[in-house]
C-alpha cells in the first residue's frame, strides 16, 4: 500500500527542511528561550529566597525593636525611681545638714552670747568693785577724815569681828 | 460571558445545519433530475479513492472543484531518469495537458489507478518494458507544505527568541503569541525533558523542543481545509524517528551498551537471547514512534473525510436520508475536528515524550 511506503523525495526534502529547521532553532531559537526560562525561574526563586529572609530580618528587627523599647522603659523607670530617691537622699540630707549647721550656729552663738554675758558680768564685777572701792573710799575719806571717827570705826569694826 | 457564548455556539451550529439542510434540498432535486439521465457511473462517488486521494501526497496543491472546473495549482517537478541518466525539471501542469491527450511528457506519465505506484510518475524502462519510478525529489504537495510549515515555524520561534534579547530576567513575563510559545516551551523542557534526562538537558533539550514544535505545528496545520496533510504522511514520522533514533544511540554511554548486549542481574544463558530481544528493541522504538503518529494523524483525516462524504454519499441515495445525515454527520464531524485538535497535541506531547524518555534511558547517570 502506498500509504505506507515513504517517498523517496518526501524523505530527501524533509531531511532538508527539518535540518534547516533544526540547525537554526536549537542553534537561534530555543536556547535563547530555555535560557530565558531558566534565569527567569532562578531570579523568582532567589526573589522568593530574599524575600524570605528580608521577612525574617523584619521580624528580628521587629524584635529587637520591642526589646530595646521594653529594656529602654524598665531603663526609663529606674532612673524615674533612682532620680526619686535621690531627691529625696538630697533633700534629707540637706535638712539634716541644714538643722546641724543651725544647731552648730544656735551653739556658737549661745556660746558667744554666754561667753560675752560672762565677760559683761565679770566686766560690770570689775566695775562695781572699783566702784565700790571707789565709793568706800570716797566714803572712808568722808567718814575717817577726823582722829575720833577713826577711831569709831575701829571699834565698831573691832566689836563686829569680835560679835562674829 | 463563557456561558452566553456557549449558547451562541450551539444557536449558530443549529442555523448552520438547518441551513445545510435547505440548502440541499434545490441540489438535490437537480441531482434527481440528472440521473433521469444516465450517468449513473460519473456520479457515483468512490469514498476510498477519494479520501485516500485528500490524505495522500501529489503533484499538484488542489483546493476544490473537479476535472475542468478544479481550482488547483500545478507544482514543479524534478525528476532524474536513471534509464536515461538525466535530470528533469518542468511544471507538472505540461504532464497533465498530456495525460488529457493520453501522452507522455518527455517519456514520463502519471501510472493510472490499479497499476503499480498509482498516481506517481513514472518512465518506461527500455530494457525490461515495464514503468518504473525515476528517482522522484518533485517538490510535491507535501513538500511545499513542508517549507511552508518550516517558515511559520522558524520564524515563530526567532520572533520569540528576538524578544527574549532584549529582555532581562528581571523583566515581566511575555503575553500573547510569545507568552503562549513560552507556556509550550517551559511545558516540554521543564516536564520532558528536565523529568526524563536530567544529566545532559543542554544537550538534548534543542532536539526534542523542535520536534515537539515541529509536530504539534505541522499537525495544526494539517486540520485547516485545504492544507497538506503531513504528518499523516510516513516518510515525514520516518525522518522524525530517524532522528530520535540517532540521538539516542550515538550519544547512548557505555553502560547502555552493556545493559543492551550484556545485562546484569540475569542468568547468563538468558543474557545472549536478551540481547538478541534487545537488539531489536533498538529498531522497534522508534518504528513504534513512526507508526503511532503517522497512523494517529491519518486515520483522524480519514474519519473526518469519511463523515464529510457521508453527506455526499448519501446525496446520492435520496432527499430524505440526506437531510437527516447531513446535520448528523455535520455535527460529528465538528465533534471530531475538535477531538482532532487535541490528538494533535496529545500526538506531539506523546512523540517528544517517548523520545525523551528513549534518550533518557541511553543515557543512565548510575547503575542501580
Amino acid at each position: 500500500m502506498s500509504l505506507l511506503t515513504p517517498e523517496i523525495g518526501l524523505l530527501f526534502w524533509m531531511i532538508v527542511a527539518f535540518g534547516v529547521v533544526f540547525f537554526v532553532l536549537a542553534k537561534f531559537g530555543f536556547p535563547i528561550i530555555t535560557q530565558m526560562i531558566d534565569e527567569r525561574k532562578k531570579y523568582i526563586d532567589d526573589s522568593l529566597e530574599a524575600a524570605r529572609q528580608a521577612n525574617e530580618k523584619l521580624a528580628k528587627v521587629q524584635e529587637e525593636t520591642a526589646a530595646m523599647l521594653k529594656e529602654a522603659q524598665e531603663k526609663q523607670s529606674q532612673i524615674l525611681s533612682e532620680a526619686v530617691s535621690m531627691r529625696n537622699k538630697i533633700v534629707e540630707e540637706a535638712k539634716n545638714e541644714a538643722a546641724v549647721a543651725g544647731q552648730k550656729i544656735l551653739a556658737e552663738a549661745k556660746e558667744q552670747i554666754e561667753a560675752e554675758k560672762e565677760d559683761a558680768i565679770r566686766d560690770i564685777r570689775r566695775q562695781v568693785g572699783l566702784l565700790s572701792v571707789q565709793i568706800a573710799e570716797k566714803v572712808l575719806r568722808q567718814n575717817l577724815n577726823n582722829d575720833a571717827a577713826q577711831m569709831a570705826m575701829i571699834d565698831r569694826m573691832l566689836d563686829e569681828i569680835e560679835t562674829k | 460571558m463563557n456561558n452566553k457564548n456557549k449558547v451562541w455556539m450551539s444557536i449558530l451550529s443549529i442555523v448552520l445545519a438547518v441551513g445545510m439542510l435547505f440548502s440541499h434540498a434545490p441540489l438535490l432535486a437537480q441531482e434527481e433530475e440528472n440521473h433521469a439521465v444516465p450517468q449513473e457511473e460519473t456520479s457515483k462517488i468512490d469514498m476510498t479513492t477519494l479520501i485516500l486521494d485528500h490524505i495522500s501526497d501529489s503533484y499538484e496543491w488542489h483546493f476544490c472543484g473537479e476535472g475542468e472546473n478544479a481550482v488547483a495549482i500545478p507544482l514543479p517537478v524534478l525528476l532524474y531518469s536513471k534509464v536515461r541518466g538525466e535530470w528533469f525539471f518542468f511544471n507538472f501542469k505540461h504532464l497533465e495537458e498530456a495525460e488529457h491527450h493520453h501522452e507522455t511528457y518527455e517519456g514520463f506519465k502519471l501510472a493510472e489507478h490499479g497499476e503499480a505506484n498509482a498516481g506517481k510518475i513514472v518512465e518506461l524502462n527500455p530494457l525490461t518494458n515495464e514503468w518504473e519510478r525515476p528517482l522522484d525529489l518533485s517538490l510535491t504537495k507535501n513538500a511545499i507544505g513542508l517549507f511552508i510549515n518550516s517558515i511559520i515555524l522558524i520564524s515563530i520561534i526567532l520572533y520569540c527568541a528576538n524578544w527574549y534579547k532584549k529582555k532581562k530576567p528581571e523583566d515581566a513575563a511575555p503575553n500573547g503569541l510569545i507568552g503562549l510559545i513560552e507556556m509550550l516551551v517551559s511545558m516540554v523542557y521543564n516536564d520532558i525533558i528536565k523529568a526524563n534526562i536530567p544529566q545532559h538537558v543542554q544537550r538534548y533539550s534543542g532536539y526534542l523542543l523542535c520536534a515537539f514544535f515541529f509536530i504539534f505545528l505541522t499537525n495544526l496545520i494539517g486540520l485547516i481545509p485545504g492544507s497538506a496533510n503531513l504528518t499523516g504522511n510516513i516518510a515525514i514520522t520516518c525522518v522524525l524517528a530517524c532522528c530520535t533514533f540517532l540521538f539516542t544511540n550515538i550519544g547512548g554511554n557505555k553502560e547502555y551498551w552493556k545493559e543492551i548486549f550484556w545485562a546484569d542481574g540475569m542468568p547468563t544463558w538468558l543474557k545472549p537471547i536478551m540481547a538478541v530481544i534487545e537488539f531489536f528493541g533498538l529498531f522497534t522504538k522508534p518504528v513504534a514512534l513512526m507508526i503511532r503518529l503517522f497512523a494517529n494523524i491519518m486515520a483522524g483525516h480519514a474519519a473526518l473525510l469519511a463523515l464529510i462524504g457521508v453527506i455526499f454519499i448519501t446525496a446520492q441515495i435520496g432527499a430524505v436520508i440526506n437531510g437527516i445525515m447531513t446535520p448528523l454527520s455535520v455535527f460529528f464531524a465538528i465533534f471530531l475536528d475538535c477531538l482532532e485538535l487535541l490528538v494533535a497535541f496529545i500526538q506531539a506531547y506523546v512523540f517528544t515524550m517517548l523520545s525523551a524518555v528513549f534518550i533518557g534511558l541511553s543515557v543512565p547517570k548510575h547503575h542501580h
